[in-house]
């Protein structure tokens, strides 16, 4: 689905990302952890095709695509969703209209007729169940006025009603109470298939109890320094990452 | 690097910037009362007509060019401009066979259909149109069929030729030649026009529409629209306009009245697309436009809507005097500015009579180096009981050198008066642009979706045909402006 080799980044002069290797299958969900201003939310930044950010080497290929030659939209019409950790407010755009917008660019980029009307709001009312989003918030404008909770069931409620291959969550699981954790959670399950894969970006285990991982990573300052499997996101729960920290501090220095 | 992306799209060139080969019938450069009398002379006007013009003039003398706008520009060399241009007509105008082929295929090339015919073919929508072409109306269509109803839609002209009694009565009851130094230039150069009388209780079948286009150089546009709407009669009226691209600077000075009696009602929406000017700023129009109306009677009401995406500077207030009791006054305005434009432009709601309300929606965008200010003066007179204002004043930046202003003024006399006042400032953000990138929406769409969204209450406001041209104007006059 997806294979990072080597990928460098930065911000300015300031090296975020250095050297990153990682390969997603179909079918597959990753965790990504570590601790803060590990390169967390820069690694997702960058793939999603962010422009802040300058990718100095390294190759991504996604469905056998040179992923960093895209502009943003072309990687979003290809099948990369991004569930972004502070969803933006578009004040006076209903998040139908948007919503609708962009099915239908991503079906335009795919050589396909716009979806009649009739079958898209059958699609909204069908995935605002799975993410239970009030029916009332699909009409509100995007994110305007939604709590914390709301937005992130939103980026769900997106991410399902445009099918994404590869969808990465991005912190979702921040400011987040146990029930709207869950109900998240659960749609992100039941979105998953043989034929898509998703990368869980977090700070705690406590999602990947809902959201099971077939492998987990750890990040730290802008590599992978460790991968195991869902075993190893319960044994950074007990012991922090200090260890972690210390082992690869020392090898660096 | 976001903002070279940005950048690729900026350069959209002004659309309607080209120049009409066409012979013209000018007056000399300059102003004084011999021009005055010229141009009344080639009107053929009545003594009257003059005296008020000369009046005008005599008082603009004295009057002094005003400073308080927020707005920076050379002034115009009042004596370097000419003030009376006509495209030469190769005879008298008995059908629109005759109309000079240049013009048509100018008229052609802006999208404005002058044939009546089209309008069978089903190309071109119900809409009555008066056509100026620098100094004069060259034609007004459907005018028969109008005259059915009783409803005169003629030039200025004609109507001073044709109507002297109804122009005597209401020429400046809205807008005083006094009033203003422009309103006084106007008031003593105007040259032609629109003229709209609707008489009681007729709804106007279509809309009207004028449409104004500067063509020759060094020419400065002058008209003068009047609109009445007697005892239980509404009409729509639309306007558009746009300029050839020139390096000078061209001045605007136009004057609007609107004349409401007991239960009548005017909606006049503007989508205003001057030529703004280059890059740098060089050269575009001037726009400095009285537009006022008044709800003479009882439950009559005025609405004015503008998309305001021309010009180098505009000094615009569209305003409302409402006079009967339970009248209504609406403002509704997009004004857009990018590069190096200037907009200083809002309204005013002078409520005198009982029961009266009035709202005012504004939207600023300002991009680029580009000045935006709003200006309102809610004023309620002693006696206005129960007067009603809402005003909503918001601001939308793109980018970091552009500014955005509101200057609100509240004049409360009558202790029973209800006024809000609601303002916000937003920034369209790189934020809000890769939100949407990363849904599958190009840059383009995601300006369009944002701005529409942003002036949904004001669009919405706009008739069918004019809200969807004045969102692609907004798409286009945006593009890459954001940073």
């Amino acid at each position: 689905m997806i294979t990072i080799k080597n990928l460098h980044a930065s911000i300015g002069d300031k090296e975020i990302l250095r050297g990153i290797n990682l390969e997603v299958k179909a079918g597959e969900v990753h965790a990504i952890m570590g601790p803060n201003g590990s390169g967390k939310s820069t690694l997702s930044s960058v793939l999603a095709g962010r422009e802040d950010y300058d990718v100095t080497e390294g190759e991504v290929t996604f469905n056998g695509k040179n992923l960093l030659d895209l502009p943003a939209e072309d990687r979003a019409r290809e099948g990369l969703f991004l569930a972004f950790q502070y969803p933006v407010e578009i004040p006076g755009v209903s998040n139908i209209n948007f919503l609708r917008t962009a099915l239908n660019e991503i079906r335009a980029y795919h050589g396909q007729e716009e979806m009649p009307a009739k079958d898209f709001l059958a699609l909204v009312k069908e995935k605002s169940k799975l993410v239970e989003l009030d029916s009332k918030l699909a009409s509100r404008s995007v994110n305007e006025g939604f709590s914390g909770g709301e937005k992130k069931r939103n980026e769900i409620f997106q991410m399902a009603m445009l099918n994404p291959k590869l969808a990465i969550l991005d912190e979702t699981d921040s400011g987040l109470d146990i029930d709207a954790l869950r109900i998240v959670a659960t749609g992100v399950n039941k979105l998953k298939s043989k034929d898509n894969a998703t990368i869980v970006i977090t700070h705690y285990q406590r999602l990947l109890d809902y959201i099971v991982p077939d492998f987990v990573h750890i990040l730290y300052k802008g590599r992978i320094v460790k991968s195991g499997g869902k075993e190893l996101a319960l044994e950074m729960e007990a012991k922090g990452y200090d260890e972690i920290k210390a082992q690869f501090d020392s090898l660096e220095s | 690097m976001a903002n070279e992306i940005l950048e690729e799209h900026i350069n959209k060139d002004y659309e309607w910037g080209f120049i009409t080969d066409i012979a013209a019938d000018e007056a000399p450069k300059g102003l004084n009362e011999d021009i005055i009398k010229f141009i009344s002379a080639k009107k053929n006007e009545p003594e009257w007509m003059l005296e008020f013009r000369l009046k005008a003039f005599r008082n603009w003398q004295n009057m002094v060019e005003p400073e308080w706008a927020h707005v920076s520009y050379t002034k115009p060399n009042f004596q370097d401009i000419i003030y009376y241009s006509a495209p030469k007509p190769k005879k008298e105008l008995a059908s629109l066979d005759e109309v000079d082929p240049e013009l048509l295929k100018t008229f052609a090339k802006l999208g404005i259909s002058i044939d009546e015919q089209k309008r069978l073919s089903g190309v071109q929508s119900n809409i009555a149109v008066d056509v100026v072409f620098d100094s004069v109306s060259v034609k007004t269509t459907f005018k028969e069929t109008l005259a059915e109803k009783g409803i005169i839609f003629c030039s200025f002209s004609e109507a001073v030729q044709d109507h002297p009694e109804l122009v005597k009565k209401y020429m400046g009851m809205a807008v005083p030649p006094t009033d203003n130094f422009y309103a006084a230039l106007n008031s003593a150069v105007f040259t032609d026009g629109s003229f709209c009388y609707i008489p009681k209780g007729v709804r106007s079948p279509m809309e009207l529409s004028t449409y104004f286009r500067i063509n020759a150089s060094g020419t400065g546009q002058f008209e003068r629209t009047l609109i009445i709407a007697d005892e239980d009669a509404f009409v729509s009226y639309l306007e558009g306009c746009t300029a050839p691209q020139r390096d000078e600077n061209q001045l605007h000075a136009a004057v609007v009245e609107i004349i409401t009696h007991k239960n009548a009602e005017v909606k006049y929406s503007t989508v205003q697309n001057w030529y703004p000017g280059d890059k740098e700023g060089k050269g575009g129009i001037f726009n400095f436009v009285t537009k006022r109306g008044i709800c003479l009677e009882d439950n009559s009401k005025i609405s004015w809507t503008q998309v305001e995406t021309g010009s180098a500077v505009t000094w615009k207030y569209p305003s409302v005097i409402l006079k009967g009791n339970n009248s209504v006054g609406e403002f509704y305005s997009v004004a857009v500015t990018n590069n190096y434009q200037q907009a200083d432009t809002g309204t005013k709601m002078i409520h005198i009579g009982k029961n009266t309300r009035s709202t005012i929606i504004s939207k600023g965008i300002s991009a680029g180096f580009s000045n935006n200010s709003y200006r309102g003066l809610v004023q309620i007179k002693k006696g206005a009981s129960n007067a009603r204002n809402f005003s909503q004043c918001d601001s939308l930046l793109m980018g970091d050198k552009c500014g955005a202003h509101t200057f609100p003024y509240i004049e409360i006399k009558d202790k029973s008066a209800v006024v809000e006042h609601e303002a916000t400032t937003s920034k369209i953000g790189e934020d809000q642009l890769f939100y949407c990138k990363q849904r599958g929406i190009d840059n383009e769409k995601a300006i369009g979706l944002i701005v529409n969204g942003y002036c949904k209450e004001v669009l919405n406001k706009l008739p069918m045909e004019f809200a969807v041209e004045a969102q692609k104007l907004l798409a286009i006059s945006l593009e890459g402006s954001v940073g």
